[in-house]
């Protein structure tokens, strides 16, 4: 009796596991299909992608999209801005976050609480786009590459996320570096900094997504075309583009050819765009959790 | 009181230290603020930051309530009350926005919530690791990709002529749909293209309630020989319960504030009848056509709403649930 229990029991169990197993495959393949698509597109043959007939690998493989993706002088300039960008706002970012959160940490920080609450008002109370662009312009940071640096310059959220990540560590460390006559700038330098490595590594993931994604402050901030963000280039490119084909639709045959020109450069854009994130997101993904977990607890 | 009492006292160890105070627990104000003046200097920055760009245009909210004339600055304008909020509350487009705004919020809201709790639940009952991490990889990735990227594969892989959605409803014997250039298929498009976005990184926050479930409860269950649905159903679940409810009051919060980039990407003439919301109408109306005092006035409104549905559904859950968010 107790013995067919077990066994039907075990039946069931595994049961569970492969509808587990499957419902968690399709889930993966729904999120992975149509970035694999981009990619296999973008090297396949155009008049092969648009008749249907590249589903899952390469068909009539070409780099033309690619060859024109790199001749084009305004991806490159908006390539080159973007990296600019990312790297110095994402450097600033973290030093102002790490710097305010170890601050923050501190429990013999003088008026600790009037801080913290300065820090988290701006969480749910803002000015809203007009105010803060009224504010903007009168400092005549309009059309300058300062503003996409400094607008941003630190999140609210993310400083909490990294005191909570600061209290978290052993005081006595501190305590005893105090001890032996080290600065509070030696602390945070030569103690907590080293210690603060997965907290780091995802304020840089979620500062540096931000940056390299920014369409909507280069749109209403920057007009100059040389100070241009990627994403704004991407979008003249990939989305502007697609409107004037919607408006000439009565017309299929010259749809037909310019969706096939540009169809060819879009796919290879998009792979192009999207390398510098998919490159470092591997190294982070493993703090992922912990960064989230932290910004959970005590949100 | 006791600050008081450490304020005044301040003053004799300034001018003289050698009379400190011999109790030493009790140090002045003074002295403890020169004592973190490095801390304060590691504030400098954010404090900075937050005054000039968060601080600042909260005050400049008021031109909502005033005639904003760049030459007389923020505080000199003509106060005229409540003018624009009447005059947008009595505008034609005033009921056509905030429908649309609230119909694809509610939309977004109810369908996506259910998802990333349902991905946590799978990944959690999987025993498979290097499935499990793969999927996590995979299901992430998505929430890394630009918005302008991520409309414009949609508008590719929508195209009624050669996009792959197109086709595959093509050879199951459909004709093509333009579901770029439809009105009526705008807030599916972008619930869904959300759904496949979001839904991993959603999911992280669940996974790690999931990791805080206590192992001995699913002993004991095992031991009565309760089955893995009943122990998701009468453990996994109630165990994150709290978080999802938390997360759900935090959305709520933010039903008025849809994402503006993605609709505004999205949007055309062919679906403005029901893409065009409240945050596209501001920048419209603001940013390109220089209305401030209209357009701030609206944003104040907005986030009114959302202020006040906050509050409406976190008192509900506290009454149901007695969780909140304060």
């Amino acid at each position: 009796m107790g013995r067919t229990r077990k066994i039907r029991e075990s039946l069931d169990n595994r049961i569970f596991d492969g509808v587990v197993t499957i419902l968690l495959t399709i889930c993966g393949l729904a999120a992975l299909y149509p970035l694999l698509f981009v990619v296999v597109a973008s090297i396949s043959d155009p008049v092969r992608v648009n008749s249907g007939d590249v589903w899952l690998y390469p068909v009539g493989f070409q780099l033309d999209g690619y060859l024109q993706v790199f001749r084009n002088k305004w991806i490159f300039v908006g390539y080159r801005n973007s990296l600019i960008y990312t790297i110095l706002g994402t450097f600033l970012n973290v030093l102002v976050t790490i710097m305010a959160g170890y601050a923050l940490s501190r429990k013999d920080l003088y008026g600790r609480k009037i801080f913290s609450w300065f820090i988290a008002i701006p969480m749910w109370f803002g000015g809203g786009l007009i105010p803060t662009y009224i504010v903007v312009n009168s400092l005549h940071l309009i059309n300058t590459p300062v503003v996409l640096l400094v607008l941003g310059l630190v999140s609210s959220f993310n400083i909490i996320i990294c005191r909570t990540f600061i209290s978290s560590l052993p005081y006595e460390l501190q305590e005893s570096a105090k001890m032996d006559g080290c600065s509070d700038f030696g602390i945070l330098w030569k103690i907590v900094m080293p210690l603060s490595k997965p907290i780091i590594a995802v304020l840089c993931l979620y500062y540096a997504v931000g940056h390299w994604n920014d369409y909507f402050s280069a749109m209403i901030y920057v007009s100059d075309k040389n100070l241009q963000t990627l994403q704004v280039f991407l979008r003249e490119i990939l989305l502007l583009n697609q409107n004037i084909d919607l408006e000439t639709i009565e017309d299929p045959a010259v749809v037909a050819l310019k969706l096939q020109m540009a169809q060819v450069m879009k796919y290879s854009l998009i792979v192009v765009a999207s390398v510098p994130l998919l490159i470092a997101y591997p190294f982070v993904q493993k703090f992922f959790v912990k960064g989230v977990m932290i910004g959970s607890v005590k949100g | 009181m006791t600050k008081r009492f450490h304020k005044t006292e301040a003053v004799g160890t300034v001018t003289d230290k050698s009379r400190r105070k011999p109790v030493p627990k009790k140090k002045s104000a003074l002295s403890q603020i020169r004592k973190c003046w490095q801390l304060y200097v590691l504030l400098i920055p954010t404090v900075v930051y937050l005054f000039i760009f968060h601080y600042l245009p909260m005050a400049g909210i008021q031109i909502a309530f005033r005639d904003y004339k760049f030459s007389r600055g923020i505080w000199n304008s003509a106060w005229v009350g409540l003018k624009h909020f009447r005059t947008f509350f009595e505008s034609v487009q005033f009921g056509t926005l905030m429908m649309n705004t609230i119909k694809i919020s509610v939309y977004a809201l109810l369908l996506g919530f259910p998802f990333p709790i349902l991905l946590a639940l799978l990944l959690n009952e999987s025993r498979n690791v290097r499935l499990k991490k793969a999927v996590q990889t995979l299901t992430y990735a998505p929430y890394f990709i630009s918005t302008v990227v991520m409309v414009s594969m949609l508008s590719m892989f929508l195209s009624p002529s050669v996009g792959i959605v197109n086709r595959i409803i093509g050879f199951f014997g459909g004709t093509p749909y333009d579901f770029m250039g439809s009105a009526k298929a705008f807030r599916s498009v972008y619930v869904i293209s959300g759904i496949w976005q979001g839904t991993g990184w959603s999911s992280i926050i669940f996974i790690a309630a999931l990791a805080g479930i206590d192992p001995q409860l699913h002993e004991a269950a095992e031991i009565d020989g309760a089955s893995r649905l009943q122990r998701i159903w009468h453990i996994n679940l109630p165990g994150i319960l709290p978080t999802a409810v938390i997360v759900f009051i935090m959305n709520c919060g933010s039903i008025m504030s849809v994402g503006f980039e993605k609709v505004y990407l999205m949007q055309n003439s062919m679906n403005q009848s029901t893409s065009e919301i409240i945050a596209t109408y501001v920048y419209k109306m603001g940013i390109q056509k220089t209305q401030y005092s209209y357009t701030t006035a609206i944003g104040l409104f907005n986030s009114l709403i959302n202020l006040v549905l906050l509050l409406i559904v976190n008192h509900i859950s506290k009454k149901a649930s007695e969780i909140s968010i304060f």
